[in-house]
């Protein structure tokens, strides 16, 4: 099973990096950029089957490793094959 | 009275750390390894700067989870002084021992400068009148930008948790904060390094005072007395 999990800084906390990125799209003349944001995509491939207990277990590491919830949040895709 | 430095793969300020207490106040310092699971006899633990486990996916996020941290969460639960620097107050705000996050510098530059500081009044010994209203001591990080919601730096105001805050921010602080306690008063974190401000050669002598001052919090005995600290003696390269 591949999983695809998306980690992306917090609406309401900074993104310096998306800024200085979101500068340079314009210096480019990328014009009418309203926001640039930088986030992470963590691909996982696990020998399981999806079920409730598994998403609650992916869930978890989810908060505890792989985002930090004060400025991150997150949210997976699971590939059906 | 032991003093126990973490060592993470990529910790840089350990020695530093491990000389400011050895050298310049003269206390029983040992290392400790982040596989070690129990840390001995320790009644301060330093976790110290630099890039542990490469800084991967988060400052400080996979030291939080190595076999160390668990005795030193217990250690801290216990009452333990802890005082976390620079890479250190990452990893204990990625545990849960300080409230908050810390993410790139607003400028995106790493700043490494000898910085002003506001002492805060904290607690008995952590104070502008045993510091004085300021110090200087160097920052050397990439992501000092701490960040913590309204409601969480209302209660660091409100409990007096804040012990520094930048006279100019280089990173983009919230309320230019660069340190701060628990609720409780034993866990201390700050970007920046005390341990690089007490020899004669470094840009101030700042930093030792700052660690009596955490000592402070739990032995009495380092509270400042009036007179001048006597001059350390460097035994360092």
């Amino acid at each position: 099973m591949k999983i695809n999990v998306f980690v992306t800084p917090k609406k309401n906390v900074l993104d310096p990096q998306g800024a200085a990125v979101g500068h340079a799209l314009e210096s480019l003349g990328f014009s009418r950029l309203k926001s640039t944001r930088i986030g992470k995509l963590i691909e996982l491939e696990v020998e399981a089957q999806d079920s409730p207990e598994f998403r609650t277990r992916l869930d978890k590491v989810c908060r505890d490793l792989l985002s930090n919830p004060i400025i991150e949040d997150f949210r997976y895709e699971i590939a059906s094959r | 009275m032991n003093v126990a430095v973490l060592q993470f793969p990529g910790s840089n300020c350990d020695q530093d750390a491990f000389q400011i207490f050895v050298s310049g106040l003269q206390l029983p310092t040992r290392y400790v390894w982040h596989k070690d699971k129990a840390l001995g006899e320790a009644d301060l633990v330093v976790i110290p700067g630099g890039f542990s486990y490469g800084d991967y996916l988060r400052c400080g996020a996979i030291a939080r989870f190595s076999p160390v941290m668990g005795a030193v969460q217990e250690f801290a639960a216990r009452g333990g002084l802890v005082l976390a620097i620079c890479n250190g107050f990452q990893i204990a705000c990625e545990a849960g021992l300080l409230p908050g996050a810390l993410i790139r510098n607003s400028s995106l530059e790493f700043r490494c400068i000898t910085c002003e500081l506001r002492v805060e009044d904290s607690t008995d010994s952590f104070c502008s009148s045993t510091l004085g209203a300021t110090i200087r001591v160097p920052i050397a990080h990439g992501e000092g930008n701490y960040r913590i919601d309204d409601a969480g730096l209302a209660r660091l105001q409100t409990n007096h948790q804040i012990l520094l805050t930048y006279v100019q921010n280089p990173n983009g602080s919230t309320a230019g904060i660069a340190g701060i306690r628990n609720e409780r008063g034993n866990i201390f974190g700050m970007m920046p390094h005390p341990e690089r401000a007490f020899e004669r050669f470094h840009p101030s002598r700042d930093g030792l005072a700052a660690a009596r001052a955490v000592l402070a919090a739990k032995f009495p005995e380092f509270r400042a007395k009036s007179s001048a600290p006597a001059i350390p003696v460097s035994i360092s390269g």
